[in-house]
């Protein structure tokens, strides 16, 4: 388990980590997902000891490391960059960690062979990481930070330099990886769609603060805050609240709560169907601006937006949708 | 890389090769041609005089504490420069380059002013009977001084580039900060390294106007091939300064081959 408590991390007069306190349970798959520049990156960083808190305690598994060198903590740790040693090949990278506590060759060969298997990098053994994909880089760092038999596995980041679809693949390898070896692993990202794929928690970082931890599921239905809630997903601004683009009922005719609004766009996402629209009355005011200026977006299933036969121009009825969370905002539902 | 068309890329190369051509390769092959102008007999005869082997020898032992001296506090100087996070860098980055900016001939001066007989510890010096100006410690003195900014100039881009990602990442592994040095970090700014110590090779055996005041000139004793070299020109020994010159080019050439051979891996250097 991982415990950060009351850590304060400022960097001249700039204030990076405010009061954070947060638990991670054993074996779980923790997401810190946040803006750039909310302080995701200096969290993991004080985590594993390469950065030193203000203030506060990091205990890992009941031993207080706060004062203990990265070298000392038995972490592993994964770059965005990779931070691949250049002069060394794969599985003298692998090694590494295992050559530096002394283990008897017979067992550095065996422990590196497998996880490189593990890691679907057999064969590679002899190249050089400039031979190597940005993906499969990420990999070998993977399995150089798993040699080492961490406590804890922490990555900044580790797939936001790869493209779209080598992104996914990895994330879901990732997680199939994860209930295999049931490392306690923090994933930093600023992804909402990585974190409620991958993480069993998500703590969302908001300027140097934890705006709200839990299941993802709980933090999507149940947002503290217009902050948390825009950040997991897309919303929109209608009246005083958000709601999510699923929760948007399209009607033709006027009916109760609902306002009315004209189709701006029609857009086709194959089962889904999106429509931006612009109320006649104006989205509203809110003190945060979230979503204030732009259109509201409803998604429909195919279905319905065929039978309402909506095209650009047409002057419609938008109201949030009954049983769901109902008009009451996600201040409220999370009270 | 852009791709060239071939008249361009020729006319390149003519243009390259031509220019170093003139600038160098003309007056260095003048001066190896004048040397073995009449055969090998002479040249050995006036690398062979007593105050050549003299001359040589000092050169090699001036090279051999100033070289190793600079390359460890050229690294160093260059860790702390990139690395590091203090006051005053911006003053430390300007006293490194100090060296390239004074001439050596005022170099040499400020040390007969500061070691000298009359200089600031020159009494004291010559109390507790240490000998620096005109003795092999002056002229060591003198030729780290003028050396010293290479390693750290040639490492310091080096390092920056590679960043700190490696070094972080090898700590999180485990190693400690030695094992971190020699097995990261050293490997990955080699060969920053090792063309620094080439530059200072070449600079501590070429090293004349420093050296020129502060070694005395005694023949025999604190006499450096260089020197050897002006001494011959202006007795209008010219074969033999052709002959000296001829070594001092030998032994700049040797340690650019010998480092050139240092790595065969280096094309996993991305
Ligand atoms: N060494 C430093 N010196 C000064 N300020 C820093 C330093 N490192 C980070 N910061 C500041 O701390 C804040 C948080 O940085 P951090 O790297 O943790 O952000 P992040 O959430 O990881 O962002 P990103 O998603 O862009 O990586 C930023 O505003 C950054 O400018
Ligand atoms: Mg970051």
């Amino acid at each position: 388990m991982i415990t950060v408590e009351n850590v304060d991390k400022h960097y001249g007069d700039f204030h990076a980590l405010k009061g954070i306190d947060l638990e991670i349970a054993s074996g779980s798959l923790t997401a810190l997902l946040g803006p750039s520049g909310s302080g995701k990156s200096t969290l993991l960083r004080v985590i594993a000891g390469l950065e030193v808190p203000t203030s506060g305690r990091v205990v890992l598994d009941g031993r207080d490391v706060t004062n203990l060198a990265p070298q000392q903590r038995g972490i592993g740790f994964v770059f965005q960059h990779y931070a691949a040693f250049k002069h060394m090949t794969v599985r003298d990278n692998v090694a590494f960690g295992l050559k530096i506590r002394k283990k008897p060759k017979a067992e550095i060969k065996e422990k590196t062979d497998e996880l490189l298997r593990v890691v679907g990098l057999d064969g590679y053994q002899q190249r050089y990481p400039s031979q190597l994909s940005g993906g499969q880089r990420q990999r070998m760092a993977l399995a150089r930070a798993l040699a080492i038999e961490p406590a804890v596995l922490l990555l900044d980041e580790p797939f936001g330099a790869l493209d779209a679809q080598v992104r996914a693949e990895l994330r879901t390898w990732l997680r199939r990886l994860h209930d295999e070896v049931h490392v306690t692993t923090v994933l930093v990202t600023h992804d909402q769609e990585e974190a409620l794929d991958v993480a069993d928690t998500i703590a969302v970082m908001d300027a140097g603060e934890i705006a709200q931890s839990g299941k993802p599921r709980d933090l999507y239905d149940a947002p503290s805050s217009d902050f948390v809630m825009s950040f997991l997903g897309p919303v929109s601004r209608l009246g005083e609240g958000l709601v999510r683009p699923h929760d948007l009922e399209v009607l033709l005719e006027a009916r109760d709560g609902a306002r009315e609004a004209q189709v701006v766009r029609v857009v086709h996402l194959g089962f889904e169907v999106r429509v931006e629209l612009l109320l006649a009355d104006g989205n509203g005011t809110s003190a945060d601006g979230v979503g204030a200026s732009e259109p509201v977006v409803a998604q429909i299933t195919r279905a319905e937006a065929a039978a309402l036969e909506l095209s650009a121009g047409d002057i419609v009825w938008v109201r949030e949708q009954l049983g769901t969370r109902g008009a009451d905002g996600p201040k409220a539902a999370a009270a | 890389m852009l791709e060239q068309s071939r008249p361009a890329r020729l006319t390149l190369r003519v243009v390259a090769l031509g220019y170093l051509a003139l600038l160098l390769g003309i007056p260095v092959g003048v001066v190896l041609y004048r040397t073995f102008e009449h055969g090998i007999a002479p040249v050995w005869d006036a690398i062979t005089t007593p105050a050549a082997i003299s001359a040589f020898t000092l050169t090699l032992e001036v090279a051999a504490i100033a070289v190793p001296l600079n390359t460890v506090l050229g690294i160093l100087t260059a860790l702390v420069l990139v690395r590091g996070r203090f006051r005053g860098k911006a003053v430390l980055e300007a006293i490194v380059d100090l060296p390239f900016a004074i001439s050596p001939i005022v170099v040499g001066l400020a040390l007969v002013l500061v070691y000298g007989r009359i200089g600031w510890f020159g009494p004291w010096l010559a109390d507790h009977g240490i000998q620096i100006i005109f003795s092999l410690p002056g002229i060591v003195i003198a030729t780290v001084f003028v050396s010293l900014p290479f390693v750290a100039r040639e490492v310091a881009p080096v390092l920056r580039e590679i960043g700190d990602e490696q070094e972080q990442a090898a700590a999180t592994l485990g190693a400690s900060s030695w094992q971190t040095f020699t097995r990261i970090t050293l490997p990955a700014i080699r060969w920053g390294v090792a063309y620094g110590i080439v530059l200072t090779v070449a600079r501590c055996i070429g090293e004349f106007g420093a050296v020129s005041i502060v070694s005395g000139k005694i023949s025999g004793e604190t006499e450096t091939l260089t020197l050897l070299v002006e001494k011959r020109f202006n007795n209008f020994d010219l074969a033999g300064a052709y002959a000296a010159s001829a070594l001092l080019a030998i032994i700049a050439l040797a340690t650019l081959l010998a480092m050139t051979r240092l790595n065969p891996r280096k094309d996993h250097q991305s």
